[in-house]
């Protein structure tokens, strides 16, 4: 396969190495003449010196019989016209490196399908490994106490449990109970704690380690 | 007209002052708010600071109720980014693009937009102006 990298940065340095190793015909096209002249001794001159915006420097580098276009420079609307140009010039598998995950819309509206966002990636990694049932802080309030809200999941260990039959640690009460369709109750210690259930409660930053063991159960994700 | 313009360097800052002067609502977007100074003392649209490439920043200054949406920075491909964005993604009705570079702006112009290249246009006027005045003489 003749694939052609734009942007010979840290992205486009070891994808083509990559491909290189996997027996690929590669070139590199860097528009910086330092880094252009770096790339040629590490990659043995795989590489030409041009702006891969330009569409007589994709003519120079063969674009007609390029199987694939990888454009990953850092900049979003670079990689946006290198794509344009080559699907122009006859290349039919473009990928784009996104850097803004918000300008993946554009990218597709323009039918490039395939982007790669870092950025996308390790936010769907975060949103992954976050506990889904969070602590969510609300207001410090003076002399070391915080206001909190915890959602009751429905492996929680109280769940059908009234409030009375939860022992909090020291300082920390339940303030308020919203059930799942949004109806706050002030607590007593006769009301029933149900999956779904978001508390709010009153306590002490120390206190929400244990906080969570008792009201979410084992922790699971970023803690364990 | 309600007409959005990216960039407010000479051309900009030119058009922006013409398009108010002929009673038209124009916003001017930079990343630089110096440039604003650029604009005729008597310009009354608005002066904004961000970038047309963003797109939460263009729907911040109104680019849903834009009727006409002009790139003119320095970056032909920030030209023609944010004139995609203003297209495909907000739909606005009338977009206008500088592309310098002569080729790339073809193939822009191919592509569905409204394009027009400085370079062509300043190397066809020298040309005829050269020429014309030969065959005056």
């Amino acid at each position: 396969m003749y694939v052609l990298v734009c942007g010979g940065g840290k992205v486009g340095f070891y994808l083509a190495q990559e491909l290189l190793n996997a027996n690929h015909e590669v070139l590199v096209i860097e528009r910086d003449p330092g880094r252009a002249g770096q790339i040629a001794e590490e990659l043995s001159s795989n590489i030409i010196e041009g702006d891969s915006c330009e569409a007589t420097t994709l003519d120079l580098a063969g674009v007609a019989r390029a199987d694939l276009i990888c454009a990953v420079t850092g900049d979003d609307e670079d990689n946006l016209v290198i794509c344009e140009i080559a699907r122009r010039r006859g290349v039919v598998r473009t990928i784009a490196r996104i850097n803004n995950p918000k300008n993946e819309a554009l990218f597709k509206k323009r039918g490039i399908e395939t982007t790669i966002s870092a950025t996308q990636a390790v936010l769907a990694q975060i949103e992954q490994e976050l506990p889904t049932h969070e602590i969510i802080p609300l207001l410090q309030l003076h002399s070391g106490l915080e206001l909190i809200e915890i959602r009751i999941p429905d492996t929680s260990p109280v769940v059908g449990r009234s409030v009375r039959e939860v022992l909090l640690p020291a300082e920390s009460m339940i303030s308020l109970v919203v059930d799942p369709g949004g109806v706050p109750r002030m607590p007593s210690g006769d009301t029933r704690l149900n999956a779904g259930d978001a508390l709010v409660l009153v306590t002490r930053k120390e206190s929400l380690p244990m906080l969570r063991e008792i009201l979410i159960g084992s922790t699971h994700g970023l803690d364990t | 007209m309600n007409v959005i313009i990216m960039g407010c360097g000479r051309v900009g800052s030119r058009v922006a002052g013409m398009l108010d002067a002929a009673g038209h609502q124009v916003t001017v977007l930079d990343t630089n708010p110096a440039q604003f100074r650029r604009l005729p003392e008597s310009f009354r649209g608005r002066r904004e600071i961000g970038n047309g490439m963003d797109g939460p920043a263009l729907e911040k200054i109104g680019i849903e109720q834009a009727d006409a949406f002009m790139a003119v920075t320095q970056g032909d491909n920030r030209n023609y980014f944010a004139s995609q964005m203003a297209r495909e993604v907000y739909h606005v009705k009338r977009v206008i693009c500088r592309i310098y570079d002569p080729v790339r702006e073809q193939i822009f112009h191919e592509l569905g937009l409204e394009t027009f290249s400085p370079t062509s246009i300043g190397a066809q006027i020298m040309f005829d102006m050269l020429l014309g005045q030969q065959e005056a003489k």
